[in-house]
């Protein structure tokens, strides 16, 4: 994690394009090994490790918000737009530089999807924030403690879809042997369960909005409850990456 | 003959180029894969090679030197004009070597093997006559440049695919691989052994009969699996430390498994490859010292010695750097897949070897890789170049034809005057 931040952005993101790249002109050099095309493998993880990065800003600048301290909150909201960014800019570059020729054990159609919703998981927290930070919104005391125990449960959410995707190389290196796919499929099992977890979360929340309602400002209150699906929503956009995952192992 | 000595310094001359420009890039593709792999340094590797590359071509490589001598030419039409094969051999020689080396300039995939054949058939359309060629013979090494890249994929395929199921995919896998990965030395050993006592010694003098040929093989193939035993019992298990795969430890113990399947690989290429440049020397040898084109003498030992020598300088000259940018990049290939690619490919070669089919190493490797890749061991293959290595297939036997031509016409007019 430490070592991540050491490395500029910009060279995390061109280091694996350009391994494809180098890849078409050794074909001029040698044939055998041009045969080994770059794996998509590596840049679909990495991809998502910047999600991570994005979605790990979220929970400081929800603290923030809930702790009324404005000048952090905007540096988060600015650290959380920056991440997306980045994740975005290293999506569109292994689309662009995934060869069409390429012979893979998962299907090249998959992997482009699996990183469309990877994707989603940082648009997804790019919106919470940037609805928080827009109307400076911020939830009535009662609510904040159950708010912030929704927001650790879709960030654990996200974690558990990251872990998924980071057992790809190894289900690589054993052929996808179907004990290795029992593995992930345990690990998607929890991912499903926590996300089972926010919705119940996101349900009690709206019951006790509800019952504050009348003390709050009607436009307050319809874009709080936005607010709850949207954080929501974060976790629901981390499962779905599960399932895609899942779909991409069902062959 | 009145240039006879000319004949066979131009022979040995050409033949030693050709035995070079094996060793300097066809070695390559043999060796890099365990490089690449790190199961070998770069240094193991050229001693290896060294080696291997040499027993194969001279204990083995005869069988496949006979075939390209005399399996695919008729020569009675000629049989007043010995001088005719001659030229035509030479300029075979020649036409490979120079298709070769342009080649290898401009990058294009081609092989050895269809180089020589392509000269070789087309100078005897050009020289001697279509009828001269003995298309039977023909065919089926066309045939055999099919069935081999499908054979080694069909066995890596297999191979890969038993290792999943009994070591890689199970609840210890590091257990699963010490206790089963000598069995596959032990596969190792017999196979390069066995194929070695049926088919090739014969010219080396040695008789063996079949009982004792397969308890030889057995024993070869067990003296392997001690030394793997051993090799392995070395290794120690190291402790999986975090963002580390927990295969690491097992890969080394494939790592140990790749040394041996290296060897035979080298032991295959020799065998088949050597062919490619003797097998014109010998013929001319053969004329020269017989007077006639009807070719009844032994295979004289050192064409393949030559032959042999060759490949060994070709290796260490150039090859060695070839083998360090090519293993350089196949990093993709793991132990327990790049063991199955060239165990599947030593096999399939050592086979054809012995049966006297020139096949081409590299092609019958990437067979096997593609293999590996069907059973889904591989993160990405590039089939773009799979496709352009089959063009350059088709290609290359005209190319080799019509150079051979060309040179032959040269060679003639200069002898002739």
């Amino acid at each position: 994690m430490s070592l991540r931040l050491d490395i500029s952005p910009q060279l995390l993101i061109i280091r694996d394009p350009l391994e494809f790249q180098l890849l078409e002109k050794q074909m001029t050099t040698s044939y055998l090994s041009g045969i080994f095309g770059a794996s998509p493998v590596r840049p679909l993880q990495k991809h998502m490790e910047k999600v991570i990065d994005c979605v790990a800003e979220f929970k400081p600048f929800v603290d923030a918000m809930l702790a009324e301290d404005q000048d952090e909150q905007d540096r988060r909201h600015l650290m959380i737009i920056e991440r997306e960014n980045e994740a975005d800019l290293l999506k569109k570059e292994l689309r662009l530089h995934l060869p069409k020729s390429l012979f893979m054990p998962v299907d090249r159609r998959d992997v482009l999807e699996v990183l469309a919703f990877q994707d989603r998981v940082a648009g997804g927290v790019r919106s919470a924030a940037g609805l928080i930070i827009g109307r400076r919104m911020n939830f009535p005391e009662p609510l904040r403690d159950a708010f912030r125990a929704l927001v650790v449960r879709c960030t654990d959410a996200c974690h558990s879809a990251y872990s998924a995707i980071c057992q790809l190389d190894e289900l690589i290196e054993t052929g996808f042997g179907p004990n290795e796919i029992e593995l992930v499929n345990a690990k998607l099992q929890e991912l499903d369960d926590i996300e089972q977890d926010t919705d119940e979360q996101q349900v009690s929340l709206r019951q006790q909005l509800f019952e504050l309602e009348s003390g709050i400002p009607p436009v307050d209150v319809i874009f709080l409850y936005d607010i709850i699906s949207k954080t929501g929503g974060i976790a629901d956009r981390a499962q779905r990456v599960g399932s895609r995952f899942q779909l991409m192992l069902a062959k | 003959m009145e240039f006879s000595i000319w004949y066979l310094v131009l022979a040995a001359a050409f033949g030693l180029f050709m035995a070079w420009g094996i060793g300097a890039n066809d070695v390559a593709n043999a060796m890099a894969t365990s490089v690449g792999a790190r199961a070998l340094t770069l240094k193991q590797a050229i001693v290896v090679a060294a080696i291997f590359e040499f027993a194969g071509a001279f204990l083995a490589g005869g069988n496949v030197t006979a075939t390209i001598r005399k399996g695919i030419i008729d020569a009675t039409p000629i049989s007043g004009n010995p001088e005719i094969l001659i030229f035509g051999m030479l300029a075979a020689l020649l036409a490979a070597g120079t298709w070769l080396l342009i080649a290898s300039h401009r990058g294009w995939p081609v092989s050895t093997t269809h180089s020589i054949i392509g000269a070789i058939v087309g100078f005897a359309v050009v020289g001697i006559g279509a009828h001269s060629v003995q298309w039977g013979q023909v065919g089926q090494i066309a045939i055999s440049w099919i069935i081999s890249p499908m054979l080694s994929g069909v066995m890596a395929f297999l191979l890969f695919m038993s290792v999943q199921k009994l070591i890689l995919d199970t609840d210890d896998p590091l257990g699963k691989a010490r206790r089963y990965v000598p069995l596959y030395i032990f596969l190792v050993g017999f196979v390069m052994a066995l194929v070695t006592l049926v088919k090739g010694l014969s010219h080396v003098g040695i008789e063996v009969t079949t009982a004792q040929t397969y308890l030889l093989a057995i024993g070869a193939g067990l003296i392997t699996m001690t030394i793997g035993i051993w090799g392995i019992s070395r290794i120690q298990t190291v402790e999986i430390e975090e963002d580390e795969s927990r295969f690491t430890t097992v890969e080394k113990i494939f790592g140990i498994l790749m040394i041996f399947t290296a060897c035979g690989m080298a032991f295959a290429h020799g065998s088949n490859d050597v062919a490619n440049a003797v097998g014109p020397v010998a013929a001319v040898v053969s004329i020269v010292s017989s007077g006639e084109v009807a070719q009844q003498s032994p295979l004289a030992t050192w064409v393949l010695l030559l032959g042999a020598i060759g490949i060994v300088v070709g290796l260490s000259t150039y090859g060695w750097r070839v083998i360090k940018t090519v293993g350089r990049k196949i990093t993709e290939l793991t132990p327990s897949r790049g063991f199955a690619a060239e165990l599947a490919t030593a096999t399939t070669v050592v086979l054809a070897s012995g049966t006297g089919i020139p096949i081409s190493t590299t092609h019958t490797l990437v067979g096997a890789v593609l293999g590996v890749g069907m059973a889904r061991g591989i993160g990405a293959l590039n089939l773009g170049v799979v496709g352009k290595i089959m063009l350059s297939w088709v290609v290359t036997l005209p190319a080799g034809g019509i150079l051979a031509v060309i040179f032959f016409y040269i060679l003639k007019a200069i002898f002739s005057s």
